[in-house]
């Protein structure tokens, strides 16, 4: 696209400052988008699991409740506690929102279709994912609340404890790729006994996909983990003295977390943009019909999950984070990189 | 003109919340002026082309121990008054700690650049093709896997010795024995009672 700007007589720089702003807007409207209607989705499919209707009024189907909602919240007043530190209280909500769709920079939606094809993409959204726990933090100390500041405090213990699994996880990942960049990592996922896509069925990761999938629901402080938010004990945890737009941003970032999520696992262990089975006419349908099929699926188990699982006690989510994932990832880098040792990279020498 | 108008973005807002870290009244404002800081030198490292370094940066410092310094300084309750009482008898011992560094900075870059020794040891110039990752990866894991390891095994020492010196068995603990709440079936913690009126149940 910078090419097409400089044919137009910008120069260099200002084409590709140009392109790129139009890539942002490409990418985070259609997420936004796409956090709107997953949020409707969630709703419904945890209607459906529990015997109800879920929203059927606004719109055919209740197709636009998310939209209704979204004018709702913007219409009411901003509401900024006394004792709450007005500047940190008012950047909380915003840094969780921005965080949440910076991740998707690096995100390839084909082969060559990304904003920054960066080789350091996987470590990027490492990096970007522990952003995320800022917001949580802050918005927790800003309020000068009680109940927020549990929140916050329980939010970060769980967060760094699964990052560490979570980091280990990448490593097998970038292991079998031999790459750090996200569409290099998807593209070595080709050809599984000559005819699958994913590393989800390479025996040695699928215990990773796994692993992956409960560390990214933690992550997200999705149930089974939303400890963060636990009603019974802190009322709605980090966000209760938010109210108005303030309060829906930390909505939209915590729901775009959950897309990328589904996303990171759907390029990392399931194929990402390639069909699931390496068969000629399954590559006539554009790749980012497979990730976005892929990224339902997997939020569709998030649902599902959310709304079968019982929450977890904050002691049982501790032990499954350091005394299980950690340990049972950091054997799964060690067989990993044994195994490579062993075939792919020449034998023991 | 892009790279120039970033360098100056990022050297300035390092310089700035660098220092606000210092001057700010609330510790928590202090370490987020921090984070602001390992952020925007994160950005200067990757104007060099250091993107691997940057990563590191961003995930070790901000994402780590900086929340680790928030998680404490939030929970702590520090009086600033009495914190900033001996501002004026330590200043010329910070001057001096501050010199002394400097000094350290310039001089190690003078040899760095200059000495015959250090020349003669320089490790080849990596291949430009190579991606940071690589070129890092092939100088540690080769020349430098002695230091590595060494470091590796400081760290070990560091953490061991940290949980020694923090651990302790507490009595009267009421842990959970994840196994045995497992086994745990329903007719092992119901039963039915047909009671007669008027009358309490046997435990």
């Amino acid at each position: 696209m910078t090419a097409f700007f400089q044919g137009l007589g910008l120069p260099f720089e200002g084409a590709w400052l140009l392109s790129t702003v139009i890539g942002i807007l490409v990418i985070c409207l259609p997420v936004m988008l796409a956090v709107a209607m997953i949020i409707y989705a969630d709703r419904k499919i945890w209607a459906a699991m529990a015997l109800r209707r879920g929203p059927n009024v606004v719109g055919p189907f209740g197709l636009l409740q998310s939209f209704a909602d979204g004018l709702k919240v913007f219409l009411q007043e901003t509401i900024i506690p006394s004792a709450a530190n007005r500047t940190l209280f008012l950047i909380a909500p915003i840094i969780t929102f921005t965080v949440a769709l910076m991740a998707w920079a690096v995100v390839p939606f084909q082969v060559g279709v990304v904003l920054a094809n960066i080789n350091v993409g996987l470590l990027y959204i490492l990096a970007i994912s522990s952003l995320g726990v800022y917001g949580v933090v802050l918005s927790g100390w800003a309020s000068n609340s009680k109940y927020p500041f549990y929140s916050a405090i329980r939010a970060s213990a769980q967060m760094i404890s699964y990052e560490v699994s979570i980091g280990f996880i990448l490593i097998c990942v970038v292991l079998w790729a031999g790459s750090f960049n996200l569409t290099e990592i998807v593209e070595s996922q080709k050809g599984y006994y000559g005819f699958l896509n994913g590393n989800g069925f390479n025996p040695l990761l699928f215990p990773m996909a796994i692993m992956f999938l409960i560390s990214a629901m933690a992550e997200t402080a999705r149930a089974p983990f939303d400890l963060t938010e636990a009603e019974s004990e802190l009322v709605a945890g980090y966000q209760t003295e938010y109210s108005s737009m303030a309060f829906a941003l930390f909505w939209l970032g915590e729901y775009a977390n959950v897309i990328l999520m589904c996303a990171l696992n759907a390029l990392l262990f399931w194929g990402g943009y390639l069909p699931p089975v390496d068969w000629a006419p399954l590559y006539f349908v554009p790749g980012i019909i497979w990730l976005f099929a892929k990224i339902l699926f997997f939020f569709f188990v998030f649902s599902w999950v959310k709304a079968t699982v019982p929450r977890y006690r904050y002691d049982q989510l501790m032990r499954l984070g350091w005394k299980i994932f950690l340990p049972t990832s950091l054997l799964f880098v060690f067989l990993v990189s044994g195994f490579l040792m062993l075939t792919r990279y020449g034998g023991a020498q | 003109m892009i790279h120039v108008f970033a360098f100056y973005l990022f050297a300035i807002l390092v310089v700035c919340s660098g220092a606000l870290t210092i001057l700010s009244r609330n510790p928590v404002h202090s370490v987020l002026w921090l984070i602001l800081a390992f952020f925007n030198a994160a950005g200067l490292m990757i104007l060099l082309g250091a993107e691997f370094i940057a990563m590191l940066l961003v995930i070790v410092y901000v994402g780590a121990v900086a929340v680790l310094f928030l998680f404490v300084v939030m929970m702590l309750d520090i009086d600033f008054a009495e914190l900033r009482a001996g501002f004026v008898d330590y200043l010329p011992f910070g001057l001096l700690i501050a010199l002394v560094l400097l000094a350290e900075i310039v001089l190690g870059i003078g040899l760095w650049s200059a000495g015959p020794i250090e020349l003669a040891q320089r490790a080849a110039p990596t291949n430009p093709e190579l991606s940071n990752i690589q070129a890092i990866g092939g100088l540690l894991y080769t020349r430098y896997i002695f230091l590595f390891e060494a470091a590796g095994i400081v760290l070990l020492v560091a953490m061991i010795g940290a949980i020694v010196l923090t651990h302790r068995a507490r009595g009267g603990v009421k842990g959970q024995n994840v196994a045995k709440q497992n086994r745990r079936r329903p007719q092992d913690a119901v039963r039915n009672v047909n009671q007669p009126v008027g009358q309490g149940v046997e435990l």
